[in-house]
């Protein structure tokens, strides 16, 4: 199927610094695709440079197509037609992605004006029934509330029928219940997986947490360093990681059931992007590391059907049970 | 909404009580009048019937609530240079103070907020660093230097300007843009750094997601959140506008409340003291309780309890 959103190269630099590293990535519509990785790596500004939505301070470069439109160095006046409308985004902190002077009602009409045309009595009816969809009860009502009058998860499901004003094709959802009580995160991702299905819309949701991830989405991108290092459909992914970071990253996952722990399975911590090692990014912390891991940079390479993997020794290498790849003892 | 109307407008008289009541006492402990009006040749007997006629021999409780039965109705007092009732020689001189402190609140606003707006908009920019020179500039210079050097070079060496004195239109210029300039610099800065956390916020990053055209963000969104902090400096320079030309009248020799207040904090001339005092907390107290009306308006927060919150 032709891609619906395709990056391609994507990189980012904040005062000199390399930070996304290169990234690639085919959207297919209707599809749900996780990303995960450590804090630092890049799973936001990604898309905050595809929307054109970083600060000036960031350079980027590389390409981001919907439907063949480029979005990178697109004017303005393009790009926000396409923000809110083919491409919607929500974020982490719902309580503070609000504005907090203004109505619910208001703030959504804002949006069906942007990318509908509606106005007035037409905007609200339309507001309310988004409202609806999401789930608020009382809808009608709360059109005239303020976020601080919403809880969290209330304000989420605001923030979800704001970016289902455009009929996006894609939605980005940006840790969407991180900010959330478990139950109520459980709701949020049902109702986005929800009206996935229903609206054959494809998803991205970006999470610390490879199990909620997995769960949810048919494909899952892990990240490090500003770089994709996996790319799998999510089974293939839990029946056999090939890099060894999304491995450590499944290896820390409870079994089946049980609580969820903080993502910070693999020793050692998360590489200073302005002093990166000059082979892998990920070598220092790595359990496979081999002597080219020191000096060559990996690539992201085709890795059978549907995967992709960068690592010059992945589980599936010849060298994989061996000892004599292994260098954990002078790890940096 | 009535209790907190009736709660703050408690708060303000209670202000006004005790600025009054300081200024009374302060005022009795620090010196004489009659030694002062009477001068120092007069006799004994004259200074005793000057005081016993100004109710001054009196424990200076019985004079406090002497005052205060007086303020009661009305009755300010009378000057005791001038024999007149005080509230109408000060209430004489507010145009003329006025008619500084309103045109350099005009300035502080049409210049300060929409430099600040622009700073914050051009962060880094040339712009903004001179914005923000120019503000520290005119924040730290104290307004008698200012003044000082506004004098020297409009009135001394350009000629262009007089230097005092309140005869024409003219007069007003140099006072007037010594206190506009002043207030304009703080409103910039205060106004840029309060765009800057706003800037900042999620749901300005939201506005853009959803496709809010830049321009749009920044009227829509941003500016009626970083008016909010504004509006106290704001608040706090209208609370300004009878005393806060105290040095500048002094300066430019203008006969506004300033001024009188300076030779009759001189002259100890109790009453006209305590009336001036008395107006500026009023005033101030006025402008507070504004803000905190407007406060209201702005920010939904705060027009409820936080317990009234909803739940999922
Ligand atoms: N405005 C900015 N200026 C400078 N550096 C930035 C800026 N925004 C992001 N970065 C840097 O870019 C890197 C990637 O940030 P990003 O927000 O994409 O991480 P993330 O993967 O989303 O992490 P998290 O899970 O914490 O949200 C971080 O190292 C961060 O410090
Ligand atoms: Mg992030």
């Amino acid at each position: 199927m032709a891609a619906l959103l395709s990056l391609r190269d994507l990189r980012v630099a904040f005062d000199g610094v390399a930070t996304l590293r290169g990234l690639s990535l085919d959207i297919a519509p209707g599809e749900a695709l996780g990303m995960v990785g450590e804090s630092g790596c890049g799973k936001s500004i990604t898309w905050l440079a595809a929307l054109g939505l970083l600060p000036r301070k960031a350079r980027v470069e590389g390409s981001a197509r919907i439907g063949g439109t480029e979005l990178i160095g697109a004017p303005p006046a393009l790009l926000d037609d396409i923000r809110g409308g083919r491409i919607g985004m929500i974020f982490q902190d719902p309580a503070s992605a609000l504005n907090p002077v203004l109505r619910i009602g208001r703030q959504l009409a804002e949006a069906l004006r942007l990318h509908q045309g509606l106005t007035g009595e037409a905007a609200r009816a339309e507001a309310k029934r988004l409202l609806d969809i999401v789930g608020i009860p009382d809808a009608a009502r709360r059109l005239n509330a303020y976020p601080h009058e919403l809880s969290g998860g209330q304000n989420q499901r605001v923030m979800i029928a704001m970016a289902l004003a455009g009929n996006p094709d894609l939605l980005i959802a940006d840790e969407p219940t991180t900010a959330l009580d478990a139950t109520i995160q459980v709701q949020i991702l049902d109702l986005l997986g929800q009206l996935r299905r229903e609206r054959n819309m494809a998803l991205v949701l970006i999470s610390h947490d490879l199990g909620l991830v997995a769960e949810h989405c048919d494909r899952v991108a892990v990240m490090y360093a500003g770089q994709i290092v996996e790319e799998a459909p999510s089974d293939d992914l839990f029946a056999r990681p090939l890099h060894p970071y999304a491995e450590g990253l499944l290896r820390a996952l409870p079994r089946l059931t049980g609580p969820r722990q903080p993502l910070d399975p693999i020793p050692g911590t998360v590489p200073d992007m302005r002093a990166l090692p000059p082979g892998c990014a990920f070598g220092p912390r790595c359990p496979r590391r081999i002597n080219a891991c020191r000096s060559t940079q990996p690539r992201l390479r085709e890795a059978g059907r549907g995967r992709r993997v960068n690592c010059l020794n992945d589980t599936a290498s010849p060298a994989a049970s061996g000892t004599s790849g292994r260098m954990t003892g002078d790890a940096a | 909404m009535l209790r907190f109307l009736s709660l703050r407008l408690g708060r303000a008289a209670l202000t006004i009580v005790l600025v009054v009541t300081f200024a009374f006492v302060v005022l009795r402990l620090s010196g004489d009048p009659a030694m002062l009006i009477m001068g120092a040749e007069a006799s004994p007997e004259a200074i005793a019937a000057f005081r016993a006629s100004w109710g001054l021999d009196e424990p200076i409780w019985v004079q406090y609530f002497a005052y205060f039965g007086a303020l009661a109705q009305g009755d300010l007092g009378m000057s005791m240079r001038d024999g007149r009732p005080a509230l109408d020689m000060v209430l004489d001189r507010v145009p003329a103070t006025l008619a500084l402190t309103v045109p350099a609140l005009l300035i502080k606003i049409g210049l300060g907020i929409p430099a600040g707006i622009y700073a914050a908009l051009h962060r880094d920019s040339a712009i903004d660093r001179a914005v923000m020179v120019l503000a520290i500039a005119g924040f730290t210079v104290p307004s008698f230097v200012l003044s000082l050097l506004l004098v020297l070079l409009f009135a001394v060496k350009l000629g262009w300007l007089p230097s005092g004195g309140n005869q024409t239109l003219l007069h007003a210029v140099l006072p007037v843009l010594t206190l506009g300039i002043g207030g304009a610099a703080i409103l910039a800065r205060f106004t840029r750094s309060a765009m800057l956390e706003v800037l900042n916020q999620p749901y300005v990053r939201t506005a853009s997601a959803k496709g809010v055209p830049w321009r749009r963000v920044v009227v829509g969104h941003v500016l009626p959140n970083a008016m909010i902090p504004t509006v106290t400096i704001i608040g706090f320079m209208v609370g300004n506008l009878i005393a806060g030309a105290v040095v500048v009248e002094s300066v430019f020799s203008w006969p506004g409340i300033g001024r009188m207040l300076v030779t009759a904090v001189a002259n100890r001339d109790l009453a006209v003291v305590q009336t001036i005092l008395l107006l500026v907390a009023a005033t101030m107290v006025a402008a507070n309780l504004i803000v905190d009306l407007l406060y209201g308006v702005l920010d939904p927060r705060l027009r409820q309890a936080p317990a009234a919150r909803g739940g999922h």
